[in-house]
């Protein structure tokens, strides 16, 4: 087991010095975007400095160097996600797109009249909203499988809710409000045991636990590159070669046919299929650069250390008369804490601790039915990653008491 | 706690956030309108009396932070009497503050959320209420819907 020292990353993160209202900044919203290491930037510049052209047309020098470091950000992305190869992995904008794209695609085909997509009260609206598309087209009926009290999956009531109309189990690998990862083996082997596909929202799950498709068993896993160190606009989607390839494709264009007349056209075969226009090379060459990070540092050492600060970040809070938290107990879980102070709302909260120079997330976490479940239609919530630091967390619980005594003076 | 946060958190504003007035729900509304901040999931619904082009009677319910329900409260002691084309004044007049411009002398008790104009996170929160009035008075005249 490797281990990390945030003190030693920090470094590379230049935003990290920043002040904001007059104090260090504490950036504890990592889990709706990572901030970005050097590496990551200047890869970028040193792709448009030096290398950028279209990619996979022309026969010049340029075009073949960026249509190597593209399709070598592809292999990067497979080896990261431990797929068999490169062939399955698709470039997207972020998880939200690759989502559709199964829906869209593989859905479209796929899905009819009361079929069921099983999935949890604790998904992010993109593995939700686009399966309603579906509910209105096609019929297809979305299963909801409740949490248990200590927030996990029920995996009983899932058990229960897979029947002969499930065709879709479609989870998250780490929930965004809770930090609860969920079983993913145990998860597809009930799906396949029925026939169904099995498909993983990977946005939290990528860039804080290892991720072995091969093990999971899954039949999908999507990611965002933003959240794992890599810039904004590239994200990818991994898909079992052989499904993929049953796949029509998604968006239509350059790049993703075979031959085209006036009135039809033939499509290429995988990955090419499902990239049309020109894909986000430049984005696509920081997102291997933020892998290159993330390996260099070790996925196992940055769930571990998610996990340790998740912990110091639990018992320094609990600590707090008037504070709730929501999530699981125990270290199987992410670097993702979720609470509410009583009587104060957590925009208030969120205004307060900026005021203070801490960035947290505050509202719905695009996660409303789970607000719903939670009797909780808001909450504040403080995420980690490999530059967090414990003085950090401190900095947060001081400012959430002196939060808590500036509202109750009014109460 | 900081300067910056007393100016925006003022004794009034967070008298209004404990005890808002005009909440609740109101019998024989001429105008009912639902509001929504989709980016933070905050919710009102406003009621409005209106005869003869004077807002007779108002009231919200909804859930939101101290900034939204505060703004609601001051807007609807505003609203409480005045005529329709003096509310559609004000929400304008408040707008342009909240946009940064200097506070119109009608707004009295609303210019107390001035501070809103230099915290863009918040902007919508401040405005929700009044976005929910110029939606309500756009669709004109609704059956209220008594319980």
């Amino acid at each position: 087991m490797h281990t990390l020292d945030p003190r030693a990353l920090r470094p590379d993160f230049p935003i990290l010095e920043r002040r904001v209202n007059d104090r260090p900044l504490v950036y504890l919203d990592s889990a709706a975007s990572s901030q970005k290491p050097r590496q990551v930037v200047e890869a970028m510049v040193d792709y448009y400095y030096h290398h950028h052209a279209n990619v996979h047309r022309g026969a010049h020098t340029l075009a073949v160097e960026a249509t190597e470091l593209y399709e070598g950000a592809r292999s990067r992305l497979a080896r990261f996600l431990n797929a068999p190869g490169p062939e399955g992995v698709v470039f997207t904008r972020n998880t939200t797109e690759a989502l559709n794209l199964i829906v869209a695609s593989w859905g479209g085909a796929n899905l009819g009249e009361g079929d069921e997509v099983v999935v949890s009260v604790a998904e992010h609206h993109a593995n939700l909203v686009p399966w309603h598309f579906l509910t209105r087209r096609l019929g297809v009926r979305v299963r909801a499988v409740p949490l248990t009290p200590d927030y996990r999956l029920d995996l009983d009531a899932l058990e229960a809710a897979i029947g002969e109309r499930t065709r879709v189990v479609s989870t998250f690998h780490m929930s965004n409000v809770l930090g609860t990862i969920n079983p993913l083996r145990r998860i597809a082997d009930l799906a396949h045991a029925v026939d169904a596909v099995m498909i993983v929202d990977g946005a939290q799950g990528a860039p804080h636990l290892p991720v072995d498709v091969q093990a999971f068993d899954c039949d999908f896993y999507a990611v965002s590159g933003h959240k794992m160190l890599g810039p904004t606009g590239v994200g990818g989607l991994w898909a079992r070669p052989e499904i993929l390839e049953s796949m029509p494709p998604f968006l239509g264009g350059g790049e993703m046919i075979r031959k085209v007349a006036l009135e039809d056209s033939s499509y290429a075969g995988i990955p090419a299929r499902f990239e049309a226009g020109t894909p986000p090379v430049a984005e696509a060459v920081g997102l291997a650069a933020a892998i290159d990070y993330l390996e260099a540092v070790g996925m196992d050492a940055v769930a571990a250390h998610d996990a340790a600060l998740a912990r110091y970040a639990l018992e320094r809070l609990e600590g707090i008369e008037g504070l709730t938290l929501y999530g699981p107990r125990g270290g199987d879980r992410g670097g993702i804490v979720t609470f509410n102070l009583e009587g104060i709302h957590p925009h208030d909260v969120a205004s307060a601790l900026d005021a203070e120079g801490i960035a947290i997330r505050s509202g719905h976490h695009c996660a409303q039915p789970l607000g719903a479940t939670l009797g909780a239609g808001a909450t504040a919530r403080a995420s980690f990653y490999l530059y967090t630091t414990e003085e950090e967390i401190d900095r947060l619980t001081e400012a959430l008491v002196k939060t808590r005594d500036f509202f109750k003076a009014f109460a | 706690m900081n300067t910056f946060l007393e100016s925006l958190y003022k004794d009034v504003i967070l008298e209004h956030y404990r005890r808002p007035h005009h909440r609740g729900r109101l019998e024989r509304a001429s105008h009912t309108h639902e509001g929504v901040n989709p980016s933070c999931g905050d919710e009102l619904t406003l009621y409005l009396r209106v005869e003869d082009g004077v807002i007779r009677d108002v009231a919200f319910e909804g859930e939101g932070c101290a900034i939204s329900q505060a703004s609601a409260s001051l807007m609807t002691d505003a609203l409480a009497g005045a005529s329709v084309e003096r509310a559609a004044a004000l929400s304008r007049a408040f707008k342009d503050m909240i946009q940064g411009e200097p506070p119109a002398e009608e707004l009295g008790d609303l210019a107390l959320l001035q501070g809103i104009s230099k915290l863009h996170a918040r902007v919508k929160c401040a405005t929700l209420a009044w976005t929910t009035l110029d939606a309500a008075l756009a669709a004109g005249e609704r059956t209220a819907v008594a319980d």
